[in-house]
């Protein structure tokens, strides 16, 4: 891209001068950024040698935490899939009143802040909240124990599988899922024959996605955690609980696990776009506005109308 | 013709609509329940404290200088991976999405020991006289770095869409490549550059985990507003951890609302053209 076919003008910024001075500013300022944060989780989790960075990781807390983080994994990731397929069928396949309303509510949780979203639960199951005295009562525990961490979890990712799967069912017609109904197929079949092959790089990104944010999570899972050490810290919290204990490398020891499941996520998500998953191409795991996914499609009409 | 309906409308929208009720509204909805039980005087009290004042103004400040920054850098990014090749572009393309991947707490750690007075960065700053980390600039850093790739994400697509004709017909007329890209390039990337603008400002002013970190937590100095709700939920002060959450809340509505109102606008224009 950089040099013109024979004959034509180079385009726009395409002087060397600029070209260099713009490749140069940007790859300092990432490396800065970006690079150099992700190089120092790995020097500080081995500074004290390998042997000590799997005593770290093999302590008990540590273990424990690890533990907790996949189980809300293991139950956040299969309720928020389940429940972003249904909203993708019900908004794409379906006209009814409200649809816009819906379609905007499912987005509200990427432009709140994860704390407001801890300190909204704790009004609704803690003492001081709507269910907290009845749930007391039943002796059901909810806030500092694992539901309420699944609850805050599930909260926060809500959009994460709807969001990568309206605009390509949108952008794919109801004409298959149809044709299929009128030869007899039934609604599951069709659903499992139809539908789900032409959607599932997109559901396997969302899934993707919406797990790597569940097992990161720290604002709204560290409202209503609790931070007990050993039982409700889940990764990312115990993280925070070595650093302040002074434990600089048991804590990224910690992180360093997290690091790793950032870097799998990436490359999983580089894989996923190669097979057209993520085309309608927005800010991944953060808060697109329904609007700038609108616009951007606008904007771009080829990449909107891709089948 | 009366198109066919489809099976399944009564099972998914029910499921649909439980969960969104279960899962975000009613916790949003007691929030506000909460906030509105505290009574107009209680309220504008809590709100218009002396410590939430600063708050807010240490917040919005430093989500501006962050989003300034990533306004440029943004720009800058996209255009060299839409328009340059170069070794290693594909490995920049992927990284980009790393703040968005790395949990904010490990970000958090490893930036202030990135930019501590004895950390790689600030070790160096600080003979300059530059402090980062527990000042509001290392909030700054916090910010632009959990909301980096929000500007080059909503461009990218957009520039590399960008017909060339119309570089080509402002170069055929003269134009130098510093006013073709201000006059013709930057109006058409502007709805792009406003999204990504908004989404980064938005994620700022709600970040929590990457600041506390490195931010110090002074009252009236280093403490963000997203942090003082937290610090009243610790002192069980739970009627002003609400009035303050539900600030949060008002202004992340009012930022989704004014740039959903701003894009229609761009939108209806940019159909016109």
């Amino acid at each position: 891209m950089a040099h013109a076919p024979h004959g034509r003008p180079p385009r726009v910024g395409d002087g060397a001068a600029v070209r260099r001075a713009l490749i140069a500013f940007v790859l300092a300022v990432g490396a800065i950024l970006v690079l150099a944060p992700l190089v120092v989780i790995f020097a500080q989790a081995f500074r004290l040698g390998i042997p000590a960075f799997v005593a770290n990781i093999a302590h008990p807390d540590t273990r424990h935490a690890i533990l907790l983080t996949v189980l809300t994994a293991l139950v956040a990731v299969p309720v928020n899939t389940v429940f972003g397929v249904a909203a993708a069928w019900a908004i794409t396949r379906f006209d009814f009143p409200g649809k816009r309303a819906l379609t905007v509510a499912i987005e509200i949780p990427f432009s709140i802040s994860p704390i407001v979203a801890g300190v909204a639960y704790l009004f609704v199951y803690g003492l001081q909240g709507l269910f907290g005295p009845a749930l007391q009562a039943a002796e059901i525990k909810i806030l500092f124990a694992l539901p309420g961490i699944v609850l805050a979890s599930m909260f926060v990712t809500a959009p994460f599988v709807a969001r990568e799967l309206i605009p390509l069912m949108q952008a794919q017609g109801r004409d298959l899922e149809e044709a299929a109904t009128s030869l007899g197929a039934s609604g599951w079949r069709t659903f499992f024959s139809v539908t789900l092959p032409n959607i599932r790089w997109a559901l396997l990104y969302g899934v993707v996605l919406c797990n790597a944010r569940v097992m990161g999570e720290f604002g709204a899972v560290s409202v209503v955690s609790g931070n007990i050490r050993g039982q409700t810290n889940t990764l990312p919290l115990h993280v925070e609980l070595l650093y302040h204990d002074y434990n600089t490398a048991g804590a990224f020891a910690a992180a360093s696990i997290l690091t790793l499941l950032a870097l799998v996520t990436i490359v999983a998500k580089v894989l996923l776009e190669r097979q057209g998953a993520g085309r309608v191409r927005r800010p991944a795991l953060a808060a697109p506005l329904p609007a700038a996914l609108s616009t951007a499609a606008a904007l771009s009409p080829a990449e909107g109308a891709k089948p | 013709m009366r198109r066919r309906v489809l099976p399944g409308l009564p099972l998914s929208l029910g499921i649909t609509l439980f969960y969104v009720g279960l899962i975000v509204a009613l916790p949003i909805g007691a929030l506000v329940f909460k906030a509105a039980s505290l009574g107009p005087q209680d309220y504008w009290r809590i709100v218009s404290s002396g410590r939430a004042l600063a708050s807010y103004r240490v917040t919005i400040a430093c989500a501006a200088a962050a989003t300034a920054f990533n306004l440029v850098f943004g720009l800058a990014l996209a255009w060299v991976l839409s328009r340059y090749s170069f070794p290693g572009k594909r490995f920049v393309d992927a990284i980009v999405d790393l703040p968005f991947a790395l949990p904010t707490a490990v970000a958090g750690i490893a930036l202030t020991t990135l930019f501590a007075a004895n950390g790689w960065f600030g070790s160096v700053l600080a003979q300059a006289g530059i402090l980062v980390a527990y000042t509001p600039l290392g909030i700054v850093v916090a910010m632009t770095f959990t909301s980096l790739p929000f500007v080059v994400r909503t461009v990218q697509p957009v520039l590399e869409d960008l017909d060339p004709a119309l570089e080509e017909a402002a170069q055929s007329l003269g134009g130098s490549d510093l006013s073709i890209f201000a006059r013709v390039i930057l109006p058409l990337l502007a709805p792009a550059l406003l999204a990504g603008v908004s989404l980064s400002f938005a994620r700022s002013l709600g970040e929590f985990g990457a600041i506390i970190f490195i931010a110090g937590n002074q009252p009236f100095e280093t403490e963000i507003t997203a942090l003082l709700a937290f610090i009243r939920l610790e002192e069980y002060d739970y009627q002003a951890a609400a009035a303050i959450a539900s600030v949060l809340l008002v202004t992340a509505f009012a930022i989704l609302a004014a740039t959903n109102l701003l894009q229609a606008r761009a939108l209806r224009y940019m159909q016109r053209a």
